[in-house]
Parts: structure tokens; C-alpha cells; sequence
């Protein structure tokens, strides 16, 4: 069984629908990269797959690990194994981000019927898990993302998910704004992350990303559907002849 | 003298009455609720006490055992406050600490004013009187507290700091949800003084508080206010900081929390006088309205006459941010938590700039119990 299969999925946005009948299925251990032109419905699809509430599911279905994801609060998808990297992580001024993680992590682990991780676990996790991502432990007793620059929001995210371990992670847009050096240590984190237990879903408008997180599949979105699907050689194509001959062979 | 005062003091009530929404500085808070009451003197169990022995340097007597009349009613007028002027005429006996010149006083003095209803509405007017000598260094901290149902606490606190003092003076008001609150902290600050106000209102139905500093040439003075307002409560801040010398900063940070039915005011006065050249003033008033039902009236109130200073204010009205509940929900955090936590967080500069640790504590669990006993 597949860990994430979605069915003719249907989604609105303030009465306009963005996602026309999307069908994916995702085993555990792959990595699959959706792209596809600015309003296609990439960033739509992420943020249904978290919960987000301004968006309506009119038809379809998602089943996450057997169970009805789209009955589950934003919460319990993520107490379930959910992670999506934003494209716009949010700045919290006032929580600083060891005790949001540590609020995180410890609200999963309830979930798991798992005990508090104690404070000398939880800092020698984070530690590790920052040095992963080339990050500065000063960035620790800050306000979540609070006057962060582009990139580091953006290794902040993949901190996170490397310190919360999900089942899915979901990339939306993770590599916009950030130059080749950012992009490198991004990936790499990301790479590292990948296991036979993770699937992954990265979103993105540009090949770029995929040279460095190598995708086991590729699929097209285009007005709100899969109009194409393929190996990692479908990027390079794409990088190739732009999304404009792909959308003609939708229509 | 006091006597005469006294007796000042209550031909001028009763020229004033209580005030109405008619006055200017009454405008958002109707007083009738209190004029409307037929209160009885609480009697002696609610004057101030101490909570502890007084340290080496530090003298705390009863006012009438002591030798105030250079400060008592000399700073706190009651010429265009009714409840100062009824405080001055009707005051029992109340506290005078001093701090004597250059002593550096690192224990927190604490004060304890508890009132209560006995079955019937009650009226105390506590008195304190604080006098920092020059060089001196001190923490105060004034905690209201009650028990029983409608009783009125009116509070009148003077405070003299001396030149180059370093004071830190808390105010917690934790009355109970019916009582009524209102209270005058009149601030007088010596040559380059560091004052620091912490205001912190959390319980009666109806409360006002005005803190009022005049300051010297190089002072160093902060105003920080904390309300926090659920249920039907109103809680309204005033204050004023008289720039009356050159080369003076102050320094304004109120923020509201609102939930439920309840309305706050904030009014910030600053008057820079013509002499105070060099003024550097700044006011924050920030609140975060958790209900659609709940109020918040804010206004500044700039007066300036000198023309080389540097002032600002700026007033904000918000909710919590929808993207940041989601943001921590998509993390695990449930909703609940996630509200509270970016509640608690709205608080955050304010709490942090509490040094006393019980206190901070202890406004950090009635934080917590304040919101959870509004929401469920």
C-alpha cells in the first residue's frame, strides 16, 4: 500500500478551483518532484496536503498511511508524520525557536504515547541536527524566523523537519530566493534526510533544485492537473522546452 | 497639618464629585458603578503591610509614626482628581518607606494591600508614601489582592526618588473580579534618576490607574503596562510623563491583552515643557483583541512645546496572526496551544523586562490561568 494516495482531487480557493481532479500515489522512500508554471496549482496542492484552512476540497480523496487525511486537523497531520517545509515560513516574535521545537516535537511524541524528550536529549538532538544544516546555535534562542533572512528561514525549515522526522515532508518552493551556496546546503540537508522509510514531495517552478535533490519521479502540473509524469529526466526536458509545449499537450 | 490637608482635600471632593464621561479624562470610563454604591469603611485589616522585615537601609513605619509632612499630599494633587482627593481626606494610616542615601537595597520590598468585603460593599483609601534618597537603589513592589464580593480599593501611592536613584516599582493588581480599582501612582524624580514603572492589571470588574512622573534634567524614566481583560471587565491606564527639564528620556510600553465582553483604555500624555530641551520620549500602546465583543480605546496625548527633541508614539490594534496558528499547528501544536503560546508570546517583552524572578512567575502563571479560565 502506498504511503500517500491521492484521488481526483478537487480544490477552491475564495470559490475559484485550483486543483481540477489531481490523482498521485507516493510510496514510502520516494522522492517526487512537482512542477509546473506560476498558477498551476503546485503551491495549492502543498498546502491542502498540511491543512491549510483557505482552501475548500470540493471531490476527491487523500489516504495518508491508510487513514482519511483530509478529516485530520493541520495538528494531527503533522502528529501523524507530516511536514511541510513553507515557501514563506512565518515569523513568531516572542516564541523563541528552541521552545517552539521543543513544544513540536513534544506534542508528536505525546502522540506516539512517548514521553517529553528530557532537556539534555533534546539539546544534544538539536545540536546535531543543526550542524547538519551549517546553522548557528545563536539562531536557537531567537524568535521563530523573526528578522531571519531569506535563507536562513529557508534552512530553518529543513532544521525543523530534521528535528521532527517525518513520514512525508513536503517542500513548497524551498529553493525560491536562495542563491547557489544556500541552495547546496538546503539539498544537502534534505539528501540526508532521505531514507526508505521518508517520502518526499518537492515542489518547485525551476530544474535547478532537482540537480541537486534527485527525484525518483517528476510530474507536470498544469491548470490544476498532472499533465505529465516521469523519470528525472523530465526536468531536464522541462529545463529544455519550458512548460509552454507541455500545457499544448494538455489542451 | 495633615489635618488641614485632610480637610482641603474634602471640601475640594466635594466640589469636584465623582467624575463623569463628560470629563475629558473620563471620557471612556463612567465611574457610576462606584458613585452609585453606599460603601462602608473596610476598617484597619486592609491598610499596607509589609511582607517582610525591613533590610539594613531600608525604614518602613506606619505613616503616623513618622516624620512625612515635607512629602505626604505634596505631590499627588487632589485639586483635579476626585478619588486622590478622597484618598487624602479619608486615608486611615498607610506606609512610609524610606531608603536611605546610597543604600543599595537588593531585596524586592514587597507591600501587600489585601481588601475584603464583609458581606457588604466595602471602601479603602491606602496610603504609601516612598522616599529614595540620592544614590539609593531599590526595588518596590505594591501587590492588590481581595477576597469577598463589590468592594472598592482606592489607592494613592507618592513616590520621591532623589537625585541619581536606580528604582525599579512594580504595581500588581490581582483584586477580584468584582471589585473596583482605582489608583494614582504620582512619580517625582530627582536629577538623573532611573525610574522604572511596571504596571500590571489583571483582576476587578472596573479599574483605572494613572501613573504620573514629573522628571528632572537627565532622568531615565520607563513606563511599562500589562492588562490583561476578559469577562466584562474594564481596565483603563492612564499616564503622564511631564518632560519638565532638559535632557531627560522616557521610555512608554503598555500592552493589552482582551478577550470577551471587556473594554480597556490607554491614555498616554506627554508634555514636553519649554525648557526640557533634548527630550527623548517614546510611547507604545499595543493590544491584541481576542474577542469581536471586546473594546479598546487608545489615544495619545502629545503636548510640546520646547523644539529640539525627539518624540514618538505609535498605538497598534491586532488579532492573532492566522498564518502563525497555522504555522504551529502545522508543527503538532494543537490549536489551544498554539493561541496561547502566541498570546503569551504578545507578552513576552513585557515579562522579560520583570527582573524580580517570583514576580516574573508568578505573572507568568496568572497569564496562564487567566487564559484558560476566560477561554474554557
Amino acid at each position: 500500500m502506498s504511503l500517500l494516495e491521492i484521488k481526483n482531487l478537487h480544490a477552491n480557493v475564495a470559490g475559484r478551483e485550483i486543483l481540477k481532479g489531481i490523482d498521485l500515489s507516493i510510496n514510502a522512500g520516494e522522492v517526487h518532484a512537482i512542477m509546473g508554471p506560476n498558477g498551476s496549482g503546485k503551491s495549492t496542492l502543498a498546502q491542502v496536503l498540511s491543512g491549510r484552512d483557505l482552501y475548500q476540497v470540493t471531490a476527491g480523496e487523500v489516504v495518508y498511511d491508510g487513514k482519511d487525511l483530509l478529516a485530520m486537523s493541520p495538528e494531527d497531520r503533522a502528529r501523524e508524520g507530516i511536514f511541510m517545509a513553507f515557501q514563506y515560513p512565518v515569523e513568531i516574535p516572542g516564541v523563541s525557536n528552541l521552545y517552539f521545537l521543543k513544544a513540536a516535537l513534544n506534542a508528536i511524541r505525546k502522540h506516539q504515547d512517548l514521553p517529553d524528550l528530557d532537556a539534555m536529549d533534546f539539546l544534544a538532538l538539536v545540536k546535531e541536527r543543526m550542524a547538519l544544516m551549517e546553522m548557528d546555535q545563536s539562531l536557537l534562542n531567537r524568535a521563530v524566523n523573526s528578522g531571519f533572512s531569506g535563507g536562513e528561514k529557508k534552512r530553518n525549515e529543513i532544521f525543523q523537519m530534521a528535528v521532527l522526522e517525518p513520514k512525508l515532508a513536503i517542500l513548497d518552493e524551498t529553493d525560491s530566493g536562495l542563491d547557489i551556496d544556500a541552495l547546496k546546503i538546503v539539498a544537502a540537508g534534505v539528501n540526508a534526510l532521505r531514507s526508505p522509510e521518508r517520502a518526499m514531495i518537492v515542489v518547485t517552478h525551476y530544474q535547478r533544485l532537482l540537480n541537486y535533490i534527485v527525484p525518483d519521479f517528476v510530474h507536470v502540473l498544469a491548470e490544476g492537473r498532472i499533465v505529465k509524469s516521469g523519470g528525472k529526466e523530465l526536468a531536464l526536458e522541462l529545463e529544455e522546452s519550458g512548460y509552454v509545449g507541455i500545457e499544448g499537450e494538455a489542451a | 497639618m495633615i489635618d488641614r490637608i485632610r480637610e482641603e482635600a474634602r471640601q475640594r471632593f466635594s466640589d469636584l464629585g465623582f467624575p463623569t464621561t463628560h470629563d475629558e479624562d473620563w471620557r471612556f470610563t463612567s465611574v457610576a458603578p462606584i458613585s452609585r454604591t453606599n460603601f462602608e469603611p473596610s476598617g484597619a485589616g486592609s491598610q499596607p503591610a509589609a511582607a517582610s522585615q525591613a533590610a539594613p537601609g531600608v525604614r518602613i513605619a506606619k505613616l503616623s509614626e513618622a516624620d512625612v509632612e515635607p512629602y505626604l499630599a505634596r505631590y499627588a494633587s487632589f485639586q483635579n482628581n476626585a478619588f486622590v482627593a478622597l484618598n487624602t481626606a479619608n486615608f486611615e494610616d498607610g506606609l512610609f518607606i524610606h531608603i536611605a542615601k546610597g543604600a543599595v537595597i537588593e531585596e524586592p520590598i514587597e507591600l501587600i494591600i489585601r481588601s475584603s468585603a464583609n458581606g457588604h460593599p466595602t471602601v479603602s483609601h491606602p496610603r504609601i508614601l516612598i522616599v529614595a534618597e540620592p544614590d539609593s537603589h531599590a526595588t518596590i513592589i505594591e501587590t492588590y489582592t481581595g477576597n469577598g464580593g463589590a468592594y472598592f480599593t482606592n489607592p494613592v501611592t507618592e513616590i520621591v526618588a532623589g537625585d541619581h536613584a536606580v528604582i525599579d516599582h512594580y504595581k500588581l493588581q490581582t483584586e477580584t473580579a468584582r471589585a473596583y480599582h482605582v489608583s494614582t501612582t504620582q512619580i517625582q524624580l530627582g536629577r538623573d534618576t532611573n525610574f522604572r514603572s511596571h504596571s500590571l492589571s489583571f483582576g476587578g470588574a472596573l479599574v483605572r490607574n494613572d501613573v504620573n512622573a514629573v522628571l528632572a534634567e537627565g532622568c531615565e524614566c520607563t513606563l511599562n503596562g500589562l492588562y490583561l481583560t476578559g469577562g466584562e471587565q474594564h481596565i483603563d491606564n492612564h499616564t503622564t510623563i511631564d518632560h519638565a527639564k532638559p535632557h531627560a528620556a522616557s521610555h512608554e510600553l503598555y500592552k493589552g491583552i482582551l478577550e470577551g465582553h471587556s473594554r480597556a483604555v490607554f491614555n498616554g500624555k506627554i508634555l514636553v515643557r519649554k525648557d526640557a530641551q533634548k527630550t527623548d520620549a517614546k510611547q507604545t500602546n499595543k493590544n491584541l483583541v481576542l474577542s469581536e465583543d471586546a473594546v479598546i480605546d487608545t489615544k495619545p496625548e502629545l503636548q510640546i512645546l520646547a523644539d529640539d527633541v525627539r518624540c514618538t508614539h505609535g498605538a497598534t490594534i491586532g488579532q492573532l496572526d492566522p498564518e502563525a496558528i497555522f504555522y504551529l499547528q502545522s508543527r503538532g501544536i494543537g490549536l489551544a496551544d498554539a493561541r496561547n503560546l502566541l498570546i503569551f508570546a504578545f507578552a513576552r517583552d513585557i515579562v522579560d523586562r520583570i527582573k524580580v524572578v517570583p514576580l516574573r512567575e508568578r505573572l507568568e502563571r496568572i497569564l496562564l490561568e487567566k487564559l484558560h479560565g476566560t477561554r474554557n
